[in-house]
């Protein structure tokens, strides 16, 4: 099959998006269109008083000012978070209350107030700075380690402390006797940076309303439209699920930033009833700054105990994570669920035990961003095993093959059941096309140029498609976690598919064909992929998490399985064959060892003309199916990164970087490799470039790409990327694991590892700029003998 | 961006006459910083008087050992004109890495030193090339024409339509970007020329662009790296901010100034 399974297809939706056709929301034009703009605190903790609109309503062209009491007042509910989790008291998580416009109190400057909806979008901007807010100016908290002190400002009447939750995972006592026992200990605190996940396309809403019918249509930038439309139904109380069409259409990057439902889209969809005309609002890079939920922002200490033979005995981790000003959809499950269960690691570790504690601060909400608690793990387990291997004087990669789990079924002490892995063969692997034998000769070929050579790895594993549903409910999850799809079959053969899963880069109107087309054995040109429509498509629960392929083609294979035998039973009925003697292959469905066969359209036009189908048979060919996976899956991999500093300046040039995945079975390696190749120069943003700084007062000092530093093409290499595919998952028909994260969840420890390796000091921070560098080659430097 | 005016000069009679009509008119000669603050409303002049197109404005000429650019010439065309590249091989190279591409094509000579960011490399070469600035109504030497952060002698009305730079015997421009906006963190360019020898920095300091006088005494007496050995920068009056603070600042002032001298 020339398009099927494994075969490098060139992306389908290429062509439109490279010659600007592509179908963004800020495309969208309606004939009675306005523009929202927002009113926005510029203190990061106040009261509001007041606020006067009259300047603003006197302006030509302006049509409305809202404010949160009417939001309120209209019944519109306040912002939920979807994961409930305990603390280890027991008691439930401290969740203060978020309204989409702010009524008594601002909490992070960005806060929306209220908003001005006028005829263009420049009046909209210039009529929201002539709304003048009255406020009370509060203590600020901007820094996480600053909201549990003695003293400090509560944020939120019912978080007392600003504490949201004080959970655990895994066994306290025994993880302690493990270390109490061990050989040697090693002991590391780090922070984990706070980034801005900056898709390409920013978030951007159109809002209509149709008074006639009583519905709404909300086009925008999201990931998963069906759970938009269930939570502003269900929670925001917009309108019923029945009177509300929501549609993602092209969606250009999302990275997690586009999972949640933000203030805006709420407000545009009350602003459109409210005003009877359609409302767009499109955000600009700095407003995106300030408003796109934040990744990351983790402060943790851990130490890790090993025998005499150099094998663990013990992990104690206990990390403190900023949520920012109030609770985004999925923020509490980040730093729990997503994170703690993945310290083990590739490890066999019997007694680990890890503490979270959250906490409010006065700044941007923070949810999941690309790898979502599982890079902040990933960071924990691969800087410590780096920086123990060098206590203990050993070869880092030594350390780890000898503590590599080796047996799967895997089940650790954190929850997790990991299915399948060859830990050691994808470390050989990279290994070898990291060329790490001619390590030495070249970090002394760069010392005679003045520079400092440095490798490091990484091997991690992470968990995509989480699942399943029941599961997660048990773990406080507010949905389920399957995903859908529809198999449709037309009259003339072609075939739709209608996915619950969303796309916003990762093509899936090419890989979702490509598994049909390998099926059915047809041409891909003749499979579409529809998706991001409530109204066309079945509910879905969207796309994160890497479960696009693992969850979302799973539910498609599901449904071609009834498809096939319906196909089966229709060709065994005209040909006079017996089922199991049915193949398709080469466009025709035929009896096996015979000339006997039909036309794969034939079949399709037999299936809908119904007038010869087996007795009972129903018209038609359209087959729906609901896929709940058992359990994760779990990709793996070994990062190899080999860095050049030069010491005069701190600066960090990667030589090399090596990245050997298993990602199960791989569908378009193309697409694959653009993953890794993405999500790797994302981990390299996060560890030599990128972070969300605010000032004392909460103000953000990074709130544009004069100081916001986002990678660039010069400040990466050319990737050496490699899979394994002999380890497919157990736990879905395809084998695949998922690939959207993998490469910046590897990617910053081994960052991190090369450039501590090359400078002789292991303390570090991220991101590793010029100037850290060079302080910490200071810091390492010998003092002078007086 | 605010409602604004927009005017194509003609001449420079035109230029100056609708610089004294408007309540806050301001010029715009190629926008790359302009643009992009008022396009965040940080900036609402009641209009925008564009010069590129007087007669005269753009390009390059020169007489002997005297380049001449005009004030509306583009990064891009400084950086690949023969006569520059010829006479002052270190300007060029220093236009040839302003901004991204985008910007070199857009932004002007007359703009970026009209503007003085402190963190703008052009400054740096205008102060140790010894340059003249040219506008509508005098000569002013470089010395005294960059006047704090983005400061200059300039009066309302005055247009900068040229600079004059004399052929150095050496020069060289080092640059260590700021990795996000890509403008100097600390740049340093060295030039052996008619104002004799200068150290002037960018980037660093915190009121603008400056000459290192203890880098030229030591490079008057003798033009090599090792001439600055010891000569450390002084760490009083540099910026500190999130990108880099005034010691590391400081530090990279030696390296570049260096890495400067070996280039020239």
């Amino acid at each position: 099959m020339s398009s099927g399974i494994g075969v490098p297809v060139k992306r389908k939706e290429d062509k439109r998006f490279t010659t600007g056709k592509g179908k963004y929301t800020d495309d969208i034009r309606k004939d009675n269109q306005a523009y929202a703009a927002f009113v926005r605190s510029p203190h990061a903790h106040a009261k509001v008083k007041g606020i006067d609109a009259s300047a603003a309503l006197a302006m030509d062209g302006v049509i409305e000012v809202l404010d949160g009491h009417q939001l309120t007042g209209d019944g519109i509910g306040n912002i939920i978070c979807g994961w409930a989790v305990n603390s280890k008291d027991g008691s439930p998580m401290n969740m203060g209350a978020w309204s989409a416009l702010a009524t008594e109190k601002v909490r992070y400057v960005g806060d929306a107030v209220a908003v001005v909806i006028a005829e263009t979008q420049g009046l909209a901007r210039i009529a929201a700075e002539a709304v003048e807010v009255d406020y009370e100016a509060l203590p600020v908290i901007a820094h996480v380690m600053n909201a549990m002190t003695d003293g400090a400002v509560q944020i939120h009447e019912n978080a007392p402390g600003n504490q949201i939750f004080d959970w655990e995972l895994g066994d306290e006592a025994a993880t302690d006797a493990g270390l109490a026992g061990a050989a040697h200990v090693t002991s590391i605190d780090i922070t984990n940076n706070r980034l801005s996940p900056n898709p390409m396309e920013p978030r951007s809403a159109v809002a209509t309303y149709d008074d006639a019918e009583e519905h709404y249509t909300l086009y925008t930038t999201s990931q998963n439209p069906h759970v938009a439309r269930l939570v502003l139904s269900a929670f925001y109380n917009v309108a019923a699920e029945n009177k509300l069409r929501v549609i993602a259409p092209d969606v250009g990057g999302g990275f997690g930033a586009k999972i949640y439902i933000y203030p805006e889209e709420i407000t545009c969809l009350w602003a459109s009833m409210k005003t009877n005309r359609s409302v767009k609002w499109t955000s600009d890079r700095a407003e995106a700054f300030i408003t796109d939920a934040h990744g990351r922002d983790h402060v943790t200490t851990a130490k890790m105990g090993f025998d005499e033979n150099n094998k663990i005995v013990g992990f104690k981790v206990d990390t403190v994570a900023n949520l920012g000003a109030y609770m985004s959809l999925f923020s509490s499950s980040v730093p729990t669920y997503l994170y703690a269960p993945l310290l083990s690691g590739q490890y066999d570790i019997q007694n680990i035990h890890c503490n979270v504690r959250t906490y409010y601060t006065n700044t941007v909400p923070v949810d999941a961003y690309r790898g979502a608690g599982r890079p902040e793990a990933t960071y924990v387990v691969e800087r410590m095993m780096e920086t123990a291997a060098r206590e203990l004087g050993m070869d880092p990669a030594e350390l780890r093959r000898i503590n590599f789990v080796q047996s799967f079924p895997h089940q650790t002490p954190i929850l997790m059941a990991y299915d399948a892995g060859d830990f050691p063969k994808i470390l050989g692997m990279a290994q070898s096309a990291a060329d790490v034998a001619g390590f030495a000769a070249r970090k002394a070929e760069a010392a005679s140029r003045g520079k400092l050579r440095g490798m490091g790895y990484s091997t991690f594993i992470e968990a995509c498609g989480l699942a399943p549903s029941k599961a997660a409910g048990s773990l406080g999850a507010g949905v389920g976690l399957w995903e859908s799809a529809e198999v449709r079959v037309n009259p003339v053969g072609s075939i739709e598919i209608l996915t619950g899963s969303h796309s916003h880069g990762q093509g899936h109107e090419t890989t979702f064909a490509q598994i049909v087309a390998d099926r059915f054995d047809i041409p891909i040109e003749s499979v579409n992929i529809v998706h991001g429509d409530t109204d066309k498509v079945q509910f879905g629960m969207g796309t994160y998490g890497s479960r696009s392929a693992p969850v979302g083609m799973s539910a498609v294979v599901k449904a071609m399985d009834k498809v096939e035998a319906k196909v089966k039973k229709i060709a065994a009925h005209t040909l006079e064959a017996s089922e199991d003697d049915i193949v398709i292959e080469g466009g025709e469905v035929k009896v096996a060892g015979t000339d006997k066969a039909m036309a794969w359209h034939e079949v399709g036009l037999a299936a809908y003309i119904a007038h010869n189908l087996p007795d009972g048979m129903e018209p038609g060919l359209k087959e729906t199916a609901f896929f709940d996976p058992v359990n994760f899956s779990f990709p793996s991999g070994a990062f190899i990164c080999e860095v050049e500093v030069d010491p005069d300046t701190g600066e960090t040039e990667i030589i090399k970087f090596t990245a050997a995945d298993d990602f199960g079975t791989i569908i378009n390696p193309l697409i694959v490799d653009g993953q890794v190749h993405g999500g790797v120069t994302q981990g390299i943003g996060q560890a030599m470039l990128e972070q969300v700084i605010y000032d004392d007062d909460g103000q953000l000092l990074t709130g544009s790409y004069m100081d916001y530093t986002m990678p660039r093409a010069a400040d990466v290499p050319s990737y050496d990327v490699s899979h394994m595919e002999d380890q497919p998952s157990p736990n879905n028909p395809l084998g695949v694991k998922g690939c959207g994260e993998a490469g910046a969840i590897g990617s910053p420890p081994a960052v991190i590892n090369a450039i501590t390796d090359a400078i002789g000091n292991n303390d570090l921070a991220m991101p590793a700029t010029p100037q850290a560098v060079w302080r910490a080659i200071q810091a390492a430097k010998p003092v002078a003998a007086e | 961006m605010y409602p604004v005016k927009y005017h194509k000069a003609t001449s420079i009679a035109d230029a100056v006459a609708a610089l004294s009509a408007g309540d806050d008119a301001t010029i715009l000669a190629g926008g790359q910083t302009l643009l992009a603050t008022m396009k965040q409303h940080l900036a609402d002049p009641s209009d925008l008087v564009d010069i590129r197109s007087i007669d005269g404005m753009a390009g390059v000429s020169a007489a002997g050992n005297v380049l001449t650019i005009g004030a509306a010439t583009t990064h891009a065309d400084v950086a690949g004109n023969a006569d520059v590249q010829k006479l002052c091989p270190a300007l060029a190279e220093l236009a040839s890495h302003i901004g991204d591409p985008a910007v070199r094509n857009m932004g002007t000579i007359g703009g970026s030193i009209a503007n003085n960011d402190p963190a703008a490399d052009y400054p740096a070469a205008m102060l140790a090339l010894n340059a003249t600035i040219v506008t509508n109504t005098r000569e002013v030497a470089a010395d005294d024409f960059f006047d704090g952060l983005f400061g200059t002698a300039l009066d309302d009305g005055e247009i900068i339509t040229a600079v004059k730079v004399t052929a150095p015997s050496k020069a060289a421009y080092a640059k260590f970007a700021q990795q996000a906006s890509l403008f100097a963190l600390v740049g340093v360019f060295v030039a052996d020329g008619a104002g004799g020898v200068r150290v002037a920095v960018t980037g660093a300091g915190e009121d603008g662009v400056f000459r290192q006088s203890g880098m030229e005494a030591a490079l008057a007496s003798g033009w090599s790296e090792a001439a600055l050995d010891g000569v450390a920068a002084s760490e009083d009056g540099l910026m500190s901010d999130l990108h880099g603070s005034a010691d590391y600042r400081a530090h990279l002032i030696g390296v570049m100034a260096k890495r400067a001298v070996a280039a020239a």
